[in-house]
């Protein structure tokens, strides 16, 4: 008997009680939805973290101080004195890879309109740091080259303060305090929302470096230098050649560790990348647990199936079928009932995913290896599980099945 | 009209040589057949008789070829049979063996024509062929008109003959029947007797049947009687019943309502007599 004609005999045989059939299938049907919408949640959020770091510029290399061990003492980023703004030139200088760099200076300040007042991070930098970062102007303009070789006392300023220190004002010409100092502000930059981690970008002031450094902070040296390389093999390759450099300019023995981190875009984005993939993987693992019980389900009803049906394998063994023909057709029977299942589980999956994406306003993607894999395992689920009640059904002794009651 | 009385001369499509079937069930050891010899011959029409614990059901399990014999042969149609393995027997069973029971067997929630077709689809036959011989099957037995029915949607005497289709569907040698009519009425089981008798005739299909009833088997042409695993008794039927003269002699359906109209008229009556004072 070939395939095409067990897969139907199969068929009808599940069709005569189509309520059990069902029933036995829903453990499949939800182990299977459960796998795809975890899946592609997991996948949509991943996206979501890769569509995050790609804003914050390409070809992006991060250069962080701190962290060395200067007289033996470990401090954190930032904390180590050593980076300055000609560190920031000679990277320019001799490093062809590298286009473009913008220092960054950080200190958070209380700031203050009219009787509004706001506390938010100021950060020193230079014009080119939002083009380095992806990051446009929405209103004004942003400070120039020249008002921070004079220090001047200017800002762009981001729209969540924006929006809480000059409330429905517009903000651009106007003077505020920064600290005891006053402002102008001459532009605000456009929205860029939360980071991947969390932080809300759009709460911050930047100045010219000068500005801060002197007139705010006090210190002479820089915490970031924000580079951005010629492509993006380039930003990989940029790394050493800036490790090297820093290290000759620190005067670092060898064997010392690096008083300041490189760090490139794409490490960082492999990083993120990593651990949400180890998250969907959990998630996606403990959902396969479902599909296991679905699994046990099935098993269990085939097993009844086979009691009761018990006369009926006698008759078709007294008519002529073997044992092979006995154990296929309930395989058949087990593997199409998980099939289907895990057909309608799929669906069920991505339609969950696609209701859960739109509430939450987050992509989800459909990886066609999801579902191919979400396939395959409902195959291997109905044949692992239905082999011991199709061997069952063919170890009857017909002559004992025709006399069951 | 009289029915060819000898027994048919055609070759053995069955012969037994010294069958032994022993049950080996640990400490004890049933002998349910202790040195079966018989020939049965194309054309013939036989009923094996006897009580329970007699043999007759082992040994039409061993005709059957759902069951081995201990020692000695079973040659179906010149083959033997008795070494095969459960496959082959399988095959052979699909090709040469037609089987009816006495509970029908029918598969619930299916046609009567799917049920009719089950032994062709062992056969590896391609689904129009298959349609195709179970509707001359059922043609046969003269239910053609019922061929989408459902079981549940069948008489006792009709699911029997759907049954009989079945087991002829693929124009087997012999036709094993196992109590055929234990669960049908009187005049049902006449009309299948009828049925068997013409296929008999008419077509020479061999046929075995086994029943516990005397009447029955006056409708076979020759009777095996069995006790304590051997064959006691080999007789051709004296006095054989025509099915259908019988049923010129049986109540019609009609005739049976009527008899229970005049039943309840007549207690009605005596009720009625009884309350005056």
């Amino acid at each position: 008997m070939n395939f095409t004609s067990t897969f139907r005999l199969a068929l009808r045989a599940l069709a005569r009680n189509k309520m059990r059939s069902a029933l036995t299938m829903l453990g499949i049907i939800i182990g299977v939805g459960a796998v795809i919408a975890v899946v592609s949640i997991g996948q949509g959020a991943q996206y979501m973290v890769q569509q995050g770091i790609q804003a914050m510029g390409t070809n992006v290399v991060f250069v962080a101080a701190g962290s060395g061990r200067p007289g033996g003492i470990r401090v954190g980023y930032g904390g180590v004195k050593t980076l300055t703004i000609d560190d920031m030139k000679a990277i320019l200088r001799e490093i062809p890879l590298i286009k473009e760099a913008a220092p960054s200076v950080n200190s958070r300040r209380q700031v203050i309109y009219g009787n509004q007042n706001w506390s938010t991070s100021v950060t020193g930098t230079t014009p080119n740091f939002f083009e380095i970062r992806n990051w446009s102007i929405q209103a004004g303009s942003v400070f120039s080259d020249e008002e921070v070789d004079l220090a001047a006392n200017v800002c762009v300023i981001g729209t969540t303060v924006a929006r809480n220190l000059f409330l429905d004002e517009n903000p651009v010409g106007k003077t505020m305090r920064i600290g005891n100092l006053p402002f102008r502000v001459d532009g605000v930059l456009e929205s860029k929302g939360q980071n991947v981690i969390g932080q809300d970008q759009d709460d911050a002031i930047y100045a010219p470096y000068t500005t801060v450094q002197r007139k705010i902070s006090g210190i002479t040296w820089v915490q970031f230098i924000n580079a951005s390389a010629i492509s993006p093999v380039a930003s990989v390759a940029a790394v050493n050649p800036i490790t090297s450099l820093l290290r000759e300019r620190h005067r670092i023995r060898p064997g010392d560790d690096d008083d300041f981190f490189v760090r490139t875009q794409s490490e960082v984005a492999n990083l993120m990348n990593q651990t949400q993939s180890v998250m969907t993987l959990l998630l996606g693992g403990i959902a396969s647990v479902s599909l296991l019980v679905g699994g046990i389900g099935i098993m269990n009803i085939m097993l009844v199936s086979v009691t009761e049906r018990t006369r009926e394998i006698g008759v078709r063994m007294a008519v002529g079928a073997t044992e092979r023909d006995v154990q296929r057709q309930f395989l058949v029977e087990a593997v199409t009932l998980s099939m289907m299942g895990g057909a309608i589980g799929i669906f069920f999956g991505l339609v969950g995913s696609a209701l859960i994406s739109n509430f939450l306003s987050w992509p989800t993607l459909v990886s066609i290896k999801a579902i191919v894999t979400a396939a395959i395992f409902s195959a291997a689920v109905g044949i692992f599980f239905g082999y011991y009640p199709a061997r069952k059904a063919a170890q009857l002794d017909p002559i004992e099945a025709l006399r069951y009651e | 009209m009289e029915l060819n009385q000898t027994v048919a001369t055609g070759k053995p499509v069955i012969r037994l040589e010294n069958v032994h079937k022993t049950y080996d069930l640990g400490e004890i050891q049933v002998q349910a057949l202790r040195g079966i010899s018989l020939e049965v011959r194309q054309g013939e029409f036989v009923a094996v008789m006897g009580p329970s614990g007699s043999g007759k059901s082992t040994v039409m399990n061993i005709l059957g070829c759902l069951d081995r014999p201990t020692r000695g042969h079973y040659y179906l149609d010149g083959v033997d049979v008795s070494g095969m393995s459960k496959t082959e027997l399988a095959r052979i069973r699909n090709r040469k063996l037609g089987f009816v029971f006495q509970q029908f067997n029918l598969l619930s929630r299916t046609s009567a024509l799917e049920n009719v077709e089950l032994p062709t689809v062992y056969a590896g036959i391609g689904p129009e062929e298959r349609t195709k011989r179970a509707m001359e099957s059922l043609t046969r037995v003269g239910l053609a008109d019922r061929a989408g029915h459902h079981p549940s949607q069948l008489s006792g005497g009709q699911q029997q003959r759907v049954a009989i289709a079945r087991g002829l569907v693929n124009r087997p040698a012999i036709l094993l029947a196992d109590e055929p009519t234990g669960n049908l009425d009187s005049r049902t089981s006449v009309e299948i007797m009828q049925i068997l008798q013409n296929l008999n005739d008419e077509q020479g299909l061999t046929i075995v049947l086994v029943t516990h009833e005397h009447d029955i088997a006056q409708f076979a042409k020759r009777t095996l009687e069995f006790r304590d695993g051997k064959l006691r008794r080999d007789t051709v039927v004296c006095d054989r019943l025509i099915a259908r003269d019988v049923l010129d002699t049986l109540p019609t359906a009609e005739q049976q309502a009527a008899e229970d109209a005049e039943d309840n008229a007549r207690q009605e009556k005596l009720a009625g007599g009884d309350a005056e004072p």
